[in-house]
């Protein structure tokens, strides 16, 4: 009975164009948002700002821009870890080689070098479809940390491995990046990064750029009669997708971890936010919210359930027991919902539309 | 420049027993990954399945025969009792995992395996522990020195020995998918499951089987390349080894699984050997990967794949 | 060669056409007027699809020449044919599975849609503008093939009649000067194949579009096509009026099957 959109009729296509047609789900993202933007600041301490939110914007981040390749345009990709480290090490370099440059002007140029190399690994996806294309796209995961780790360049010749991305003001006297930076100011900034870059996402995918992704995930030869360029098609949804990636990448190491370094970005990180897309569901914002914040969560919850119950497990049997359940997860939700939470939510308002009735 | 274009090959030049030796030993190590490389391919012939996990399949089966070894078993009764959990493993992965997914997407399969895969390198590791077991089935890993003294060439007796086992078995898994009843039905399964169900093929058994198999070649795998490295978690890895083998020599074709193995593992070594050092070193984490993707730029559809003619 | 070649959009010449050994298309020459609605028909594995799959630029003819709007061409992809105009519908329906009625027909106009991908992540703006001028022409598009009903279901859920109507719908948001229609009527009932017909010729009326069809039901090729032209193993049987065409021996011959 709440959840209904009788009596809200449209008088144009305007109206019905808009992002959020129905009047309840608009009241529902705008009380989220408020949640978010007071209650959250309000209620949570250091370590749920930084360790659990700051991580689950990011992963959000990074889960849209592989959902825009995999989820949208079909392209399987193995290399998410790939683009961004590319991100975090261009944005590394721009901010010691620029040291005026502001954070934001950073992380899109990042975000533009990381589309341009995302593009690159992207050229053969125009010869290659399907697992041949996915096991190419771990050649840039491959290739491109071991670049970070041994061309000295990179890491502006520093002998330790370990670099830090150097202080940078937000505005005034508000630290965005280093140890002056408060929890508080990252929190802020990462969310409306984060709610922007979500909304543009959004929007991109309900043009015709996304209806060109869509259509050649759906049927690529079809599409190309229908006047849909390959080229164009598959070459813009790498370079969105690694955009989105780059500039997750580079938040990761300079707000989230405070160091730059390739071995955080390896393989098992691309793996991971390919889970949270398909947990969350493919071909859904949406879902990679739900699936960035179920990973986050999950360790935590595994980490501290032994404890909860008395028991003593060392860290090392934590580790694979995460893999275990990692691993039956993935294959639960496969089997139950092949489309992810996203789907469940959709069942769940479909539900609400028709209740109290059962059809 | 001159180090990248002209040194290599002047090194190669005069000293080319030195170049013999690296390639025979990247041949040897290219056999190798073709018998991981096959585990893949038959999984995929039989039932067009990517499956990832095949590298956690050498851990897991690795990880259990030196486990049963250390508890005291008898090494070959421990052979025997790994191969039957690797049967055990196909079983279980046919009834909880691939049977609830029939019909559904090839990738929905693939992320599937990736499922699997987290779980075996996570379950293997909570039984067997994660520290490195160094593992020795008897084989000296040295020279033939009577050749070497004859030759001039030092070729390793463990590479040898490791490559006609491999030889070994990858005649045999070609034998068994080609000449046998069992082979063709495999075939038809890969091509549609609906169909092949409905002309009658047991789609579990054929599953099961398979997955045995691939298993039973994950086992042979692990333990060769288990006393190379010793038997630890980067086992798992050996499967990115395997999958530029893959693109190279097209999934399907166990011929080009061969072939391209030998490829990548002589490639690998020499690119290493020779040009390593100029790039910085460690470059066999992508080369593998950088020589299929150039390959594949000019021929999609592998080495020995068909080409095929799209319709509309 | 016909000599009237003034009003001819698309003329076909000596095409040839083989996958490895095997002919499928062997020295075919016709033109099709503009205006007029064009029938290829034939028998099974006649090559009349391969046909269409040519003239669109999906397979490449290894002899002959296609000349479109008085340009000659040799080589084209499908992507730049739909560009100048040739839109097409599918034997086996060739829709998006996973989007809705009212996407798969937006897809259409995404040759007319320019704006880059800065704006339409902004949204506002430009971009809406230009969404909302082609919806309109898509509404227009709906309301002409009677779906409006199905706007917002993801077409794998629609029944075959319906979704063929869609893939029309689709071709025509194209706003093609020559629409390809591969056995637009397949699989129908009668009542289908008669909205069907009614939407190509109205289609044809109303917008002037050219049209080129394969049809297997010599009821519905004979009533609405003006002309006809015959394929069998790859070679052109008979070419001229549907009455003309009715009289061939040849065409007769291969239709009912006689003694070789």
């Amino acid at each position: 009975m709440i959840y209904r959109e009788a009596g809200q009729f449209k008088t144009s296509y305007k109206s019905d164009q808009a992002l959020l047609p129905i009047a309840q789900d608009r009241f529902f993202i705008i009380s989220l948002l408020a949640a978010a933007y007071i209650l959250v600041p309000m209620v949570a301490n250091d370590y749920w700002l930084n360790s659990i939110f700051l991580q689950f914007f990011i992963f959000s981040l990074a889960a849209i821009g592989l959902n825009i390749l995999t989820g949208y345009a079909g392209q399987l990709s193995l290399g998410t870890g790939g683009f961004m480290a590319c991100g975090a090490f261009s944005a590394y370099k721009l901010a010691t080689s620029f040291p005026d440059m502001h954070i934001i002007v950073v992380l899109f140029l990042a975000g533009l070098i990381t589309a341009l190399v995302g593009m690159l690994f992207g050229i053969p996806s125009l010869r290659i479809k399907g697992f041949y294309l996915a096991v190419s796209t771990l050649a840039a995961q491959f290739f491109l940390l071991w670049l970070f780790n041994r061309v000295p360049w990179f890491t502006n010749y520093s002998s330790s491995g370990v670099i830090s991305p150097p202080p940078i003001k937000l505005i005034g006297d508000y630290y965005i990046t280093g140890t002056q930076a408060t929890n508080l100011t990252q929190y802020f900034f990462t969310l409306t990064l984060v709610v922007v870059m979500a909304l543009g996402a959004r929007n991109i995918i309900r043009g015709h750029t996304g209806r060109s992704w869509m259509a050649m995930r759906d049927m690529d030869i079809a599409a190309e009669i229908i006047g849909i360029s390959p080229l164009k098609a598959k070459l813009s949804a790498f370079a969105v997708s690694s955009f989105y990636c780059g500039i997750a990448g580079a938040l990761w190491a300079f707000l989230y971890t405070g160091t730059v370094e390739p071995l955080a970005f390896e393989i098992n990180q691309s793996f991971k936010i390919l889970f949270m897309i398909i947990i969350g569901g493919l071909g859904s914002i949406l879902g990679s919210f739900l699936g960035a914040a179920f990973i986050v969560v999950l360790p935590i919850f595994l980490n501290s359930a032994p404890a909860l119950l008395g028991l003593e497990i060392s860290g090392a049997l934590v580790t694979h027991i995460e893999f275990m359940v990692f691993g039956v997860l993935i294959v639960f939700f496969l089997i139950v919902e092949p489309h992810g939470l996203a789907r469940l939510w959709g069942i769940a308002k479909e539900k609400l539309r028709l209740w109290p009735f059962p059809h | 420049m001159q180090a990248f274009l002209i040194d290599p090959f002047v090194m190669m030049y005069d000293a080319p027993l030195f170049f013999v030796e690296v390639l025979v030993s990247g041949l040897m190590s290219g056999v190798m990954y073709a018998l991981v490389a096959l585990g893949f391919v038959l999984i995929y012939k039989a039932s067009g399945v990517f499956n990832f996990a095949q590298g956690a399949m050498v851990l897991f089966a690795a990880l259990t025969f030196v486990g049963l070894w250390e508890l005291g078993v008898n090494p070959w009764l421990s052979l025997i009792l790994s191969a039957l959990v690797m049967i055990g493993v196909a079983f279980s992965v046919e009834r909880v995992v691939l049977r609830p997914l029939v019909n559904q997407d090839p990738i929905i399969f693939f992320m599937a395996t990736i499922g699997i895969t987290y779980f075996l390198d996570g379950f293997g590791q909570t039984i067997w522990g994660s520290e490195v077991r160094p593992l020795d089935i008897g084989i000296p890993n040295e020279p033939f020195m009577d050749f070497a003294d004859w030759s001039g060439l030092y070729i390793n007796k463990f590479d040898v020995f490791a490559a006609v086992v491999c030889s070994i078995l990858v005649a045999l898994l070609a034998g068994f998918f080609t000449k046998t009843k069992i082979g063709r039905a495999l075939r038809a399964v890969a091509d549609d499951h609906q169909a092949a169900l409905s002309v009658g093929i047991p789609l579990k058994t054929i599953w099961t089987i398979v997955w045995s198999v691939a298993g039973i070649a994950g086992l042979a795998a692990g333990i060769l390349w288990g006393s190379k490295l010793g038997v630890q978690f980067t086992l798992s890895l050996i499967a990115f080894k395997a999958l530029p083998v893959l693109i190279l020599g097209g999934f399907t074709s166990i011929p080009g699984a061969i072939i391209g193995g030998l490829i990548i593992g002589a490639g690998e070594k020499i690119a290493e050997v020779y040009w390593g050092e100029v790039m910085g070193g460690a470059i066999e984490d992508w080369f593998a990967y950088v020589v299929a993707l150039i390959f594949l730029l000019f021929r999609p559809q592998g080495l020995f794949g068909e080409k095929i003619i799209e319709r509309v | 060669m016909e000599t009237n070649t003034d009003d001819c959009i698309l003329s076909v010449d000596h095409i040839s056409l083989a996958f490895g050994g095997v002919k499928a298309l062997t020295d075919i020459c016709f033109n099709i007027r503009e205006k007029e609605v064009f029938a290829i028909i034939g028998p099974n594995g006649a090559g009349k699809t391969s046909m269409l799959n040519v003239i669109n630029g999906f397979y490449h003819p290894q002899e002959g020449e296609i000349t479109y709007k008085g340009v000659h061409r040799k080589q084209m992809k499908s992507h730049d044919a739909a560009v100048q105009g040739i839109a097409r519908t599918f034997q086996n329906v060739a829709l998006f599975k996973g989007m809705s009625t009212l996407d798969n027909i937006m897809t259409g106009r995404n040759i007319r849609m320019k704006r880059n991908l800065l704006w339409q992540a902004v949204y506002l703006g430009p971009a809406r503008k230009e969404e909302l001028e082609n919806r309109e022409v898509v509404e227009d598009i709906i309301d002409f093939l009677e779906i409006q009903a199905i706007r917002r279901t993801p077409v794998g859920r629609l029944p075959y009649g319906l979704q063929k109507r869609v893939e029309l719908g689709r071709a025509l948001a194209m706003e093609p000067d020559l629409l390809l229609l591969d056995e637009p009527m397949a699989g129908m009932n009668i009542e289908e194949k008669q909205d069907m017909c009614r939407f190509v010729l109205d289609v044809n009326d109303q917008y002037g579009t050219t049209i080129a069809l394969i049809e297997h039901d010599m009821g519905v090729v004979m009533d609405i096509s003006d002309k006809v032209v015959v394929l069998d193993y790859g070679k052109k049987l008979a070419e001229g009026t549907p009455d003309e065409v009715r009289g061939n021996q040849a065409v007769i011959d291969a239709y009912l099957g006689v003694a070789h």
